[in-house]
């Protein structure tokens, strides 16, 4: 698989940066969503490890080029989890991190669910859940004609598995033999209002994305090594990837961890801070 | 009158493959009727730029949206009530961020006929317009068809464009003019104005000339454009008139009708009639016997004209 000594040295060697990394956009996640008073934290939260290693380890993108043709494109699908996009984007560079406290305020680049026309970096509208793989299928059809060799991520949360478009677009994948796109679920095993497995049960989403023709691993989603070896897998040829990550919803806050009550809503300003002081490690 | 009759459908093949000879980043997705509306002319043309999704309309948005978001100018299609299961996608991608993307949709209307009232589309109009960034087009036959599909392939942002399954009379050739956003003053009067589209076109020009046999002297509009809607040619004719019968194989609720009822209202109310489908579904039928049935002809442009036109 290419993964020899020294790429495996190489990865765990970016482990603590990328933690730290980690780290701080939990912490800027709850910050936003503290000063803006609504918002997704749990979904968001559950994001986190497979954001940082997209943007800070594997994609090939340049914040001061955010149209630059040949970049990885990051897709995020489940549109709810905007404040862990916007921290890694502004932590990047794509735009201010002052701007991060505008979050859902009028007039600011920072919507509730992503909008590609008013913030670099952002590939796709965020919003009704179910409609991002099939806009990453149409980037992969568009690289293949332009003849780039870039790859297209779409992150998806299990939830939004419930949508029948997930699965018109993972069929359409395998037709097209689209080896430069990678899927990714957030299986946190929680949606708005309930478990998943309470509300919709999935069964196993790897034998289904299997079933699909999609090469296909399970992950733990919150730990860097398995996260970025899984990420470094060369594709198959001809074969479209699936990466199901098991995650929790509300990481890194015991409150939150696996609860529900916080898919789409703010804790109090005491429970806030107490929240950012467990994610800040203090 | 006898009028050549001609394909709307043809006309839409016959413009994709111009457009894709003379610009290579278009593109087509078709889901499954690619053949029936002439996708497919396009596809056999250019093999690595057309795509096949299968009966999956939401992703036949989806991977437009994605296509057009790497640079891509979209045109995909299907059946207009099959397509309306994805105005979420429509609504969502495509209009939200002003896609390139023009979306046919085939089949409109209850003069599709036979397949009954499931496969007869009579509130696209009304959707597609109120959804912001998205320009809407029902040519009245196949030449204007032509002009228009190119035109709207050489324009950035989304379109919905309605095309019909009827063969349908000429009313223009290759050297009329025709323009996105401008109506076309097809014949002119004093007494009535009738704003008509697609097929309904046919059934107004038949109405005036009717009409002037019994001194009623009708001006007729080819409203292909809804939206943006040619307020200044409505407008000027409305004030010469006073009096104005729209046309449309639409409900009277939110279509063609209705757009210049809200226009007119504003600017210059007149008295006004609406010919359509009075909020009903279709049924199985030939397609000419349901637009009689449904008062979708001449006789009931006629019978509308005559309650508001004094004389």
């Amino acid at each position: 698989m290419g993964d020899g000594g020294f790429a495996s040295r190489e990865r765990k060697g970016r482990i603590p940066e990328l933690s730290a990394i980690a780290a701080s956009v939990r912490r800027e996640i709850l910050e936003m969503l503290g000063a803006s008073g609504s918002g997704h934290p749990g979904g968001s939260l559950s994001t986190v490890e497979i954001l940082v290693s997209l943007y800070f380890y594997k994609m090939r993108h340049n914040p001061g080029d955010p149209a630059w043709k040949s970049r990885d494109r990051f897709l995020l699908s489940k549109g709810h989890a905007a404040p862990a996009l916007y921290a890694v984007l502004s932590r990047c560079g794509y735009f201010p991190g002052a701007e991060l406290s505008s979050l859902r305020k009028l007039g600011s680049r920072l919507q509730g669910h992503p909008d590609p026309k008013k913030l670099p970096g952002v590939e796709i509208p965020g919003g009704p859940e179910g409609i991002g793989l099939s806009e990453g299928i149409g980037m992969a059809l568009a690289s293949r004609i332009d003849g780039l060799d870039n790859r297209i991520y779409v992150l998806m949360g299990d939830g939004e598995q419930d949508e029948g478009e997930v699965w018109e677009a993972a069929m359409a994948g395998a037709k097209f033999k689209l080896d430069n796109i990678v899927a990714i679920v957030d299986m946190n095993g929680i949606q708005q209002e309930g478990k998943t497995s309470e509300i919709m049960p999935s069964g196993s989403l790897l034998e289904k994305w299997r079933a699909f023709n999609w090469d296909v691993e399970e992950i733990d989603g919150h730990d860097f090594d398995s996260v970025i070896r899984a990420l470094d897998r060369p594709p198959k040829h001809g074969i479209p990837r699936a990466i199901i990550a098991k995650t929790i919803k509300g990481k890194g806050v015991d409150f939150m961890e696996g609860n529900p009550e916080y898919h789409g809503k703010v804790p109090s300003k005491e429970l806030l801070d107490q929240a950012i002081r467990q994610v800040s490690g203090r | 009158m006898d009028i050549k009759k001609t394909s709307m459908r043809e006309a839409l093949g016959r413009s994709l493959v111009r457009l894709g000879e003379t610009d290579e980043k278009v593109v087509v997705v078709g889901a499954d009727t690619t053949d029936s509306i002439k996708l497919m002319e396009f596809g056999r043309r250019f093999p690595s730029r057309f795509f096949n999704v299968g009966i999956a309309e939401q992703n036949m948005i989806g991977i437009s949206a994605g296509l057009a978001l790497s640079g891509k100018k979209v045109f995909c299609g299907t059946y207009v009530v099959f397509l309306e299961r994805a105005i979420d996608q429509i609504r969502n991608t495509i209009a939200y961020c002003s896609l390139d993307v023009k979306i046919i949709g085939s089949h409109g209307g209850i003069s599709v006929g036979p397949d009954g009232g499931s496969h007869q589309a009579i509130e696209d109009f009304a959707i597609m317009r109120t959804i912001p960034n998205m320009k809407v087009i029902a040519p009245s036959d196949s030449e204007s068809a032509d002009m228009l599909i190119e035109k709207a392939g050489r324009e950035k942002g989304p379109f919905y464009i309605r095309i019909l399954r009827p063969n349908l009379p000429q009313f223009y050739d290759s050297g009329s003019r025709v323009e996105i956003g401008k109506a076309n003053l097809l014949r002119e009067g004093s007494d009535v104005t009738i704003i008509a589209n697609g097929v309904m076109l046919g059934e107004a020009m038949d109405a005036a000339g009717l009409l002037e046999k019994e001194g009623i002297f009708a001006e007729v509009i080819d409203c292909h454009t809804i939206k943006p809607l040619d307020l200044a040619l409505i407008e000027k004719s409305a004030r010469k008139t006073g009096a104005v019968v729209t046309a449309e194989d639409h409900n009277i609720i939110g279509g063609l009708g209705s757009a210049v009822a809200e226009a007119l209202s504003e600017a210059y109310p007149v008295k006004m009639r609406k010919v359509g489908v009075r909020d009903v579904f279709g049924q199985s039928g030939d397609g000419r016997e349901l637009m009689s049935a449904y008062g979708l002809d001449s006789a009931n442009i006629i019978r509308n004209v005559r309650e508001i036109v004094n004389k």
